[in-house]
């Protein structure tokens, strides 16, 4: 079900070092960064400590069953190793390195999913139960950050549209509400107003009901053929290609059909920056960078990082812009 | 005398000053070779710069007090390598910025810098910066004379510039841009006589 395939996204040579060199250079680094950290930069070597001598143990994975995409010979991922190192999970530190540090003793087992609101039958769901019964699909998308950088992502999961259907939604359900996990005890961020961000817990989202049944709109529970890990937003999250990564809200606990537009986290916390909407829009810039082109994450390193155009819709215009028809995107962004 | 010890100790502290903005650098190289800058190198190369940017400005206008402080005169020889220090990690961040983020792509460079005004900070104090750099050749020094202090007192303007520019572009948080803000002033406020002196020399 991809999509544009994209332009620029030529592989570039990756850069392979003997492990031997690799190893050793590590220890050189490391009683560098030691030395220097206690030097002139104490404290902001956290994103760059990425030695791992005291790293997380990572939480296991288990494998999924699904029917997987066969993507255009072009193109090319984003490597695992950086899907689940480079993420926005405020519950667990504003830091991109944060989540992967500290969200791995999050409990994802047992996990329910309350669908209530304007529905006729409402309900609970175990939802690693679901993820047998389900019929899992793999949809590879863009993933457009609103801080201009993207990533090709190998989501598994399902159609949220279908999903909702099971409960019956009534006439009335305009807007669907999403809420993330609140459990202070687990989530350093919901502690701590600094470590959180200055965001507003529990985390919440929103889509028009129109959005959230169309095809595109998916929930995720696994990326890269394996269930998600509790930073990319275990044990089930949100993924809306053409909207801006921040919609795609993690770890959910509870969606509600609601008749008046829901209250949306990154929109309450700076709504000239973030709007409901947040559809990927090059036209409309953040008040502070311009969002015409991105920066993709890619397999190389520092310097095969290349700026590309960035797409209405992220690309999936043809697919959803009649969502929007006479709307005025930059009213509405 | 005290005098004996104190002019090695300040030689020391020079090399010091040198290694502690020379190895970071170094490091950032072996990182950047290495590929361990993470998901988005260029973000974390953009901010370690900007990040150890200002500190190295704080810490130059901190030399001054601590001299007084300490009844050591020859500290003062530290703050032009760290004032140097600071325009080359400065120039970094910034060309960091101008190469890897917008890949020299001038017309977005261009409206980056005129629609931003947190960008525009950082590139007047970047501006500043570099006529200070300039004219610290100390052949420089002698010519220029009193209008010499009179420009180096500019950077009582680029650290205000320099907080601004760093408050303004975080994305969500302002704790860390307030703790700078906070140092940047109290190291202003404690020489306001000096700062005075400098504002009425333009009379």
């Amino acid at each position: 079900m991809l999509i544009k395939s994209p332009r620029r996204h030529q592989l570039s040579e990756q850069q392979t070092t003997p492990e031997s060199v690799y190893i050793s250079r590590r220890r050189v680094l490391t009683g560098l960064g030691a030395g220097i950290g206690s030097l002139l930069l104490a404290g902001n070597t956290r994103a760059l400590d990425l030695f791992g001598s005291d790293a997380a143990q990572a939480a296991p994975r288990k494998p999924l069953t699904f029917n997987p995409h066969k993507p255009a010979p072009d193109l090319v991922l984003t490597p695992q190793a950086k899907v689940i190192s480079h993420n926005n999970f405020y519950e667990f530190g504003t830091g991109k390195t944060d989540p992967a540090e500290n969200a791995q003793r999050l409990r994802t087992e047992p996990w329910t999913l309350t669908v209530e609101g304007e529905v006729e039958k409402p309900g609970t769901v175990d939802v690693w139960k679901l993820m047998g019964e389900i019929g899992l699909e793999e949809r590879i998308y863009r993933m457009r950050c609103v801080e201009a950088w993207s990533m090709n992502i190998p989501w598994v999961g399902f159609e949220l549209g279908k999903f909702l259907k099971r409960f019956a939604p009534t006439s009335r359900a305009k807007y669907v509400a999403f809420e993330t996990l609140y459990d202070p005890e687990q989530m350093p961020g919901q502690r701590n107003r600094y470590v959180g961000g200055g965001v507003d817990y529990p985390y919440v989202e929103g889509l028009r009901t129109d959005e959230a049944l169309h095809p595109l709109a998916i929930l995720s529970v696994g990326l890269y053929g394996k269930t998600l890990p509790p930073q990319n937003g275990a044990p089930i999250r949100l993924v809306v290609p053409w909207k801006y990564g921040f919609k795609g809200i993690k770890s959910i606990v509870k969606i509600r059909l609601v008749e008046k537009m829901p209250p949306t986290s990154w929109n309450k916390l700076a709504p000239q920056e973030y709007g409901f909407y947040a559809n990927v829009n090059p036209e409309v810039d953040h008040p502070r960078w311009s969002q015409a082109s991105e920066r993709f994450i890619g397999p190389g390193g520092l310097f095969a990082v290349k700026r590309q155009p960035t797409l209405p819709f992220n690309g999936y215009g043809e697919e959803v812009a009649g969502l929007y028809r006479n709307m005025n995107l930059r009213k509405y962004y | 005398m005290a005098g004996s010890w104190k002019k090695p100790v300040a030689s020391g502290l020079q090399v010091a000053v040198h290694i502690g903005a020379l190895l970071p650098l170094l490091w950032l190289y072996v990182a950047i070779t290495d590929g361990r800058l993470g998901g988005d190198p260029v973000k974390e190369l953009i901010h370690y710069l900007g990040m150890g940017a200002i500190r190295l400005l704080l810490l130059t206008l901190l030399v001054s007090p601590l001299a007084k402080a300490v009844h050591v005169g020859q500290l003062n020889r530290l703050r032009r390598p760290l004032g140097l220090w600071c325009f080359v990690w400065v120039t970094l961040h910034f060309a960091a910025w101008l190469v890897l983020d917008l890949g020299l792509d001038w017309s977005l460079i261009g409206a980056e810098l005129v629609k931003r005004t947190y960008i525009l900070l950082g590139f007047s104090a970047w501006l500043v910066l570099l006529m200070l750099a300039v004219t610290s050749i100390p052949a420089l020094l002698k010519k220029m004379g009193r209008n010499w202090k009179k420009l180096h007192g500019l950077l009582y303007l680029v650290v205000i510039l320099a907080c601004w520019h760093f408050w303004w572009s975080v994305k969500s948080g302002w704790i860390e841009p307030a703790v700078y803000t906070a140092v940047a002033l109290a190291l202003l406020a404690w020489r306001h006589q000096a700062v005075a002196r400098w504002a009425r020399s333009f009379r």
